[in-house]
Formats: C-alpha cells, structure tokens, sequence
C-alpha cells in the first residue's frame, strides 16, 4: 500500500482554538505526496500552474483535458512540441492522473 | 501508516494522539522554527514552500543581499538582451508571506545546539535548518587565480560586481580583441553555463565588434550539450567561437591576470584582451561550518529529503550539494527546496517524507531567437537518486528554425515561472 500523506493538521490548531476557520478552508487541503509530484511543474508553468510568461497555464484546465494532454505529450507529441515529451516520458499513468487532478484544482 | 486526516487531528486534540505526533505537541507550546540560510533559488523556494505547506510554522530566511541577482539569463545581460533589473529580484513578496527575512550572512552553525549565529551578532535557534548556501571559488586551485585576480580577469560565476566588471570589460574591448575563457573540469555550477557565455558575448560581438574572437580554453574533453552549442555557433556565428578541448592542450595550468595572459598544461601562452576564468569551485562555506561537507567538498545528501547525510536536522540543496545525476542548476536548487519543504514538512508532523519527485530543464540561449535545451526527471529509488528512464535528453539536431525560436521563448517563459515561484517577483 502506497502511504499517503496529508498536510499536517499542526496548521489547524491555532484556528481550532479559536474555533473560527470554517470547515471549508483546510477540507481540501492537497495531500502532500501529490503536491511533491506536481512542484516542479511550477518552475515553468508558474505557481498554482499560473504562468506569467510565454510557457501555458495549467489551471483553468479541467481533469480530463489535462489527462489527454499529458498523455498525448508522452505518447503522441502534437507537431510543435518541443521539451514537453522529454519530460511526460517520465510519468507513468497513474502519475499523470495525480497531476491532472492536483492542477485542475490547483487555485481554487 | 501515519495517515493524518482532519478527522483524526481533530479526535487526537482531546484524545492524547499528541503522543503519537510529536511536531503537534511542539507546535502547541510554540511554533516550530525553520531557519533558512541562503536566499537564491534553493532557499527562498525552500522558506516559501514551507509556509505554504505549514500556515503556522516560523520561518526566518537569512540572505546577506537585499537583492539577489541570478546567475540563470546573466548571460543574456553580457549579450545585452537583458536588464540588471531584470535579473535582479528582492524580498518583499517572502516578507509578505510572514517568513522572517534577515539581511545577515550566517557565520558559525552550532548542529549539537540548533543554533545559527550570524554576522550581525544575533543568534538563533532552529528545529530544523536548511542549507542553501551556492557555491564558494576554490581560489589557488588554478594558479594565480586568487581573489586579487578575479578583480582583473572576473569569474562572474555568482551575478553581482563581477559580472558587471566582465560586461564593463567586454565593452571596452576593442573591434578585433580576443575573449578568452579558461574552463575547469570536475563538478562546477551550471554544466552549459560556459557555452551559453560564449554565446551570448559573440552575440554582443557579432552586433558590435564583428572583427573580435573567442577563444575557449576547456579542461574536459566534452561538454553540456556540445552538438547542440557547435551547430548554433556556425550557424550564427561562424568561426568566431574557437573551442579547444583538454586533449588539444585545452587545459589552463595557470593564470597571469595581470598580464591577462594564461598558460596549457604542454606550456603554451595564450593572451587575452579580455580574460574569463571559470575556476574550480566548491560548497559555500557555511556548509563547511555546518561540518555537512565530505572531502570532496560538496554536501552529499538523502536524496529522498535532502537531509544532510552526515549532521541530523539540517537540509542541504542546490549547487552545494552532491546530487548527480541531477545538474548544479537553479531549476534543480527550486525542485530540492520543494523537496525539502515537503520532508521537513512531514518530519516535524511526525510523518515518514512523501516520495521525491524533481524535474530539471536547462534553456540555454545561443542567439537570441535561438534556444536549445537540456531536460530530466528525478526521483529517489530507495538507495540514491536516478533519472527515470526514457525520460530526459537533449533538443534534436535536427530542428528547424521555429523549434529553436519557440526554445528562445520558453526560456524566457521559464525565467518568468521560476521567478515567480522562488521570489514572487516577475
């Protein structure tokens, strides 16, 4: 069985002490596992997968779409394509599931 | 395993479950503390990460320079595509996220104690520390290359004077002067640094001085993305880049920067108008202090956390450390400060860190249309760090124009993405 890791609760006890925080800002919280998967991400396609600059967002991207994307980035590069497929070649399916659903909420 | 949920955190305040995570009870008292050394790309991301993994931790990021001026696109400032500004970038956005920045340089590290004591005299104590301390010039391992003679023939291998001092040189150059750049071999930041140099100031050249030559004189018999660097510099460039490789006498055995001349391991003097040395480097030298270095004088690391293979508590990333076959790049410094976020994260809540996962992609500029790069993914395979297989590899050879023009964009796109994600700052 894979271990899975959650945000450390710590970050909840300042607030359940004051008992104010709803329920609603910490229920997704992002399991830290896949945040690890999906860090590097940023260094290209901005924070939260938000670009400032040349390269695509990622958020604003819905689950399925970026699934295919990544999918067809590793197995059939669309023409024009240029590092994206040396780097999804380092993904295995499940790993790309994990991103597409990290970044379809990512920001939300 | 430790699995966490809300539900749990919140049965285990009124149930004694505190026993069983220690980082919870810490964090009852007072915050736990992290105290982040070094504020480039390793370790602002580092301190950033942490605060958005733990709202409630400390966090002091201690950075001598109020502004940090990368070493990643100052290449580009030397061809002259590039601003200082541009490439300079300050705190106030890690200020804002509520990480404690101090302009100090960290002076002595106590590991048995937890403390840091910096040159302002303050002291201070951590429950876990990181590491990001770059790179430190071993001066006299190249002869006559010591901190005198990097005043006359700059390294401009950390941004800041020294690359100012080689772009003032390279402007008084005259029309038909020779560039001269003595390489070294071994472990060095950058790996395509050098070559993306050599670009970038024929770039300057060719626009300005088209009679000038660069002459690059390499310890190593190959380099980063050699086939790549040599077909744009003939394409763009001609024969004004000559590069002479170890076993063509390539190998500088001494520097005379004074006389701004060097000389081959077989004796041969070559004089320079302009004289670059790409000298033989190390771990910054707080991770000395630390006593986190091995003889070789890098940091080797758990390549699943990045904790110091030698001293407990306190996280190593970026070019100090021992990470092949990951490269010494600022991408993979910002991928192991996320790493090492994510450990510490884990260890302090008492958890067993989450598998890590890294990319690295190295743009280098050959013209300014024209991009190539270099690219891998990481991971810990339970005993050390690998590339995942398939994964990786160069740009082709055989692209076409639009290829390396949308290379060029994406590499300035990157250095918008990255900026954004260590300092906030665009």
């Amino acid at each position: 069985m894979t271990p899975r890791h959650k945000i450390p609760p710590r970050r909840l006890l300042p607030a359940l002490a004051l008992a104010l925080l709803p329920a609603a800002a910490f229920a997704d919280a992002p399991d830290l596992a896949d945040a690890v998967l999906a860090a590097p991400c940023a260094s290209c396609h901005g924070p939260d997968g938000r670009s400032p600059g040349a390269i695509p967002s990622l958020s604003g991207l819905s689950e399925a779409r970026l699934v295919e994307k990544l999918t067809a980035f590793r197995d059939a590069p669309p023409p024009g394509t240029t590092v994206m497929t040396r780097h999804m070649k380092g993904y295995d399916d499940a790993q790309i599931a994990a991103l597409a659903r990290y970044f379809s909420e990512a920001g939300q | 395993m430790n699995r966490i949920t809300r539900r749990t955190a919140l049965t285990g305040i009124g149930a004694g479950l505190t026993l069983a995570l220690p980082g919870l009870v810490k964090a009852q008292g007072a915050a736990a503390h992290v105290v982040v050394v070094g504020g480039g790309f390793g370790g602002a991301t580092a301190a950033r990460y942490l605060r958005r993994y733990n709202p409630g931790l400390r966090i002091t990021l201690v950075e001598p320079a109020t502004q940090f001026v990368t070493c990643p696109f100052s290449n580009l400032y030397l061809g002259g595509l590039r601003t200082w500004e541009s490439i300079t970038h300050g705190y106030d956005a890690i200020r804002s996220e509520g990480i404690g920045v101090v302009h100090a340089s960290a002076e002595d590290i106590d590991a048995t104690a937890r403390k840091v004591t910096l040159s302002d005299g303050a002291v201070l104590e951590y429950d876990r520390l990181v590491l990001s301390p770059g790179i430190d010039i071993r001066w006299g391992a190249l002869e006559g290359y010591d901190e005198a003679a990097a005043e006359l023939a700059p390294h401009a291998w950390k941004a800041g004077p020294q690359t100012q001092l080689l772009k003032a040189q390279l402007e008084a150059m005259a029309d038909g002067g020779t560039f001269v750049m003595s390489i070294t071999d071994g472990a060095f930041r950058c790996p395509p640094g050098p070559y993306e140099r050599a670009s970038m100031v024929a770039h300057y050249l060719k626009t300005n001085k088209p009679k000038s030559k660069i002459l690059l004189l390499d310890s190593k018999e190959t380099f980063s993305k050699q086939g790549l660097f040599r077909q744009g510099w003939e394409a763009l460039y001609g024969d004004m880049i000559e590069w002479i490789s170890a076993d063509n006498d390539g190998k500088v055995a001494r520097v005379d920067a004074g006389a701004l001349t060097v000389e081959s391991a077989f004796g041969v003097t070559h004089k320079a108008d302009v004289l670059n040395v790409v000298p033989p480097q190390k771990a910054g030298w707080i991770a000395d202090r630390a006593g986190v270095t091995n003889e070789t004088g890098w940091v080797p690391v758990n390549g699943n956390t990045f904790e110091s293979a030698q001293v407990g508590g306190i996280y190593v990333v970026g070019d100090a450390t021992i990470a092949a076959p990951m490269p010494k790049s600022g991408f993979c410094a910002n991928a192991q400060g996320k790493v090492a976020a994510a450990a510490i994260t884990a260890d302090l809540a008492g958890q067993e860190p989450p598998p890590a996962s890294f990319v690295n992609t190295c743009y280098s500029l050959i013209g300014p249309d024209y991009g190539i790069s270099v690219a891998g993914v990481y991971y810990f395979d339970g005993e050390k760090l690998a590339e995942r297989e398939g994964s990786g590899g160069v740009s082709p050879l055989e692209a076409d124009e639009a290829f390396r023009r949308a290379e060029a964009t994406y590499g300035a796109g990157w250095y918008a993405s990255i900026s954004a994600d260590t300092w906030g700052t665009v």
